[in-house]
């Protein structure tokens, strides 16, 4: 190879002066090629992306048979437990793959990667982070497909264009901010066994004191509120709104909080909210690694 | 033109421990400049604030005259580092790894390519450079490593002990390949706790010893300012004690003897440090013969860096080296490198 080739002389030393691209251009290229090094490795270890889409799957054909008895229109006329469950699976599994953003993060920072990233003239080093949102949304969508066909195939039904709308802007909304506080645990933790205690003691708890697996009017009145103040109940109630209804609008009633009802616009704000406040709580965070 | 490196006065602490206590260099373009010094001395630590990896307590870090503590990341593009620890990431082949690196240094797309093949070429990697780099060997992937802290063209390559760890063929190549980056534009800063690899590469040397710079200069000018020659003498194979010390008395009386001492893991050898003299051997053996004491070897040499760090430090390199693997603390050391 190298036998064919010839290289034309080059002065080493000559190229930093000739930098003239924009920053934005410069972002861009650092954030693609962090990006596909991310995807590079997916596909040459597709293991977590199988057991991610069968995982889900698992819940929702195994746990879904399991109440499959109860009483018909417990969880609202003409539905049954599966039709219940899908919303709860989707928001769960994208909540789950987002808390694991942080991980290829720390291990790049255990074996040293981080550092080859942070003497690199980047335009700004939050194209590390912008690279491991992109991947992680593209990952969770593929999965949210996933269970939204099974699901249909299953029995559960599929919501309209508008619907499906819906549940890939939920999903980006929901990503986006654990995204941002599984990286900010990420470089505020020692290490990688750390970060894992860290997911496991919050993934499952959250999944319980949410809407996912039951409706508020199953629980006792301590676990409603802490359920109603839970932001993924508010991922879970509109997609589950809109897999339920023919018609909605920003204004239908999606969850009755023990505090008031709580409506389809005011439920997306929430997690815009959840958003901001998760970026604003890790910005201080990724500065000071980072700066 | 402005020195390609300048360090004034940097001190750098993590919690309770003084890293660099005081280090000043200057490095100019064209040179391979060389930090020799212990484990722990603060060679590491210099390097990574220099290289904007970490943020200096006091002091001032010019590259090529740009400030790397005002304009960090105008300083980044001039600068190639290869760090200690090889990090890879192996699922990449190493073209992939290139080309990674090739966009965060913003080369552009049909420059990025021809760059990676020339130094492709420079490093002989044409054989691997398709293969995943878990594949590669320890020496490999240090090539690699050289591969992509020069991809961008920096006008200074920091390397941190280069050859630790690989077998004689890969240092022979390292070797070779930071001799011919002077003459391409490159200025190269090398820490090494190796003697002979500083000795060898090095157009100046300043020796660190616990956070400071305690010697500066040519290794030449190093050597001379210790002064005169070491010769290492045996009487016989193994030299029984009492004939060694019979000897050690016989030659400290030379006027132009200045030390002996008698070197027990070495059969009782004797390792002399005498004034520059071409009669020296000659004289030795001279006075040997004299007492009908044989001569089994003998053989004279200018002093070596050793002898520098160990006329200043009181202590050899090795004994250092020895006394800093006690003190080190593992755990510490991974949390300062980690970000």
């Amino acid at each position: 190879m190298s036998s064919s080739v010839t290289p034309p002389p080059v002065q080493f030393a000559a190229i930093a002066a000739e930098d003239t691209a924009s920053p934005i251009a410069d972002f861009v290229q650092e954030t693609v090629a962090m990006t596909r090094r991310l995807f590079i490795q997916l596909q040459r270890r597709p293991t977590t992306l199988v057991a991610g889409i069968i995982q889900p799957l698992m819940w929702l054909i195994l746990f879904g048979a399991l109440f499959q008895n109860v009483p018909p229109d417990l969880f609202g006329a003409g539905t049954n437990y599966g039709q219940f469950l899908g919303a709860g699976i989707i928001v769960f599994t994208a909540f789950g793959g987002a808390l694991n953003a942080g991980l290829p993060v720390m291990f790049d920072r255990e074996f040293g990667f981080l550092n080859r990233l942070l003497v690199a003239p980047l335009a700004s080093r939050f194209s590390i982070v912008a690279a491991s949102a992109l991947f992680i949304a593209t990952l969770t969508l593929l999965q949210a497909a996933a269970i939204v066909a099974a699901g249909a195939f299953l029995g559960s039904g599929l919501p309209g264009v508008a619907g499906l709308a819906v549940v890939v802007t939920i999903v980006l909304l929901l990503v986006l901010g654990v995204t941002a506080i599984s990286l900010g645990l990420a470089f505020a933790l020692p290490g990688h066994v750390e970060l894992i205690a860290a997911i496991f003691v919050t993934n499952l708890p959250l999944l319980f004191a949410s809407t996912a697996l039951a409706p508020l009017s199953f629980m006792p009145v301590w676990l409603r509120w802490i359920a109603a103040l839970n932001p993924l109940s508010y991922a879970i109630e509109p997609i589950r709104y809109v897999y339920l209804h023919e018609g909605w609008n920003l204004g239908s009633v999606v969850m009755e909080a023990p505090f008031g009802s709580v409506g389809f616009g005011a439920a997306i704000a929430v997690l815009v909210a959840f958003d901001v406040a998760a970026l604003l709580l890790v910005q201080p965070l990724l500065r000071r690694r980072m700066a | 033109m402005a020195p390609a490196i300048s360090i004034r006065n940097l001190q750098k602490r993590y919690g309770q421990t003084t890293a660099v206590e005081d280090v000043s260099l200057q490095v100019e373009p064209g040179e391979i400049f060389g930090l020799l010094g212990p484990n722990g001395a603060g060679k590491t630590t210099t390097m990574r604030c220099l290289c904007t990896l970490a943020q200096p307590d006091q002091g001032e870090i010019e590259v090529a005259g740009i400030s790397a503590i005002a304009q960090p990341r105008a300083a980044r593009k001039l600068l190639g580092y290869v760090a200690q620890e090889v990090a890879l990431d192996k699922v990449l082949t190493g073209r992939e790894m290139l080309q990674l690196q090739a966009d965060l240094y913003h080369l552009p797309k049909q420059k990025g390519r021809d760059r990676i093949e020339s130094v492709v070429d420079l490093l002989g990697l044409g054989d691997w450079i398709d293969r995943k780099t878990g594949t590669y060997s320890g020496g490999i992937r240090k090539r690699l490593d050289l591969a992509a802290g020069l991809l961008h063209g920096p006008a200074v390559l920091v390397l941190d002990e280069p050859t630790v760890g690989l077998d004689i063929e890969s240092r022979r190549v390292v070797w070779d390949f930071l001799r011919r980056l002077p003459s391409l534009g490159t200025t190269v800063l090398i820490a090494s706790h190796y003697l002979e690899e500083v000795d060898a590469l090095a157009d100046r040397v300043a020796i660190i010893d616990r956070g400071r710079v305690i010697a500066q200069g040519t290794p030449n000018e190093l050597k001379d300012r210790v002064g005169g020659d070491r010769i290492t003498l045996r009487i016989r194979e193994f030299t029984p004690e009492a004939e060694a010390a019979h000897a050690k008395a016989l030659l400290t009386a030379l006027p132009w003897v200045r030390e002996a001492i008698v070197n027990g893991a070495q059969g009782n050898s004797l390792n002399l440090v005498v004034e520059s003299r071409s009669d020296a051997i000659a004289s030795i053996q001279a006075t040997l013969a004299g007492a009908d004491l044989p001569v089994f070897g003998i053989a004279q040499a200018r002093p070596s860096l050793d002898d520098v760090y160990l006329a200043a430090t009181g202590q050899t390199l090795l004994d250092a080296e020895l006394a800093a693997v006690g003190r080190r603390d593992p755990k510490l050391e991974r949390k300062q490198n980690m970000r």
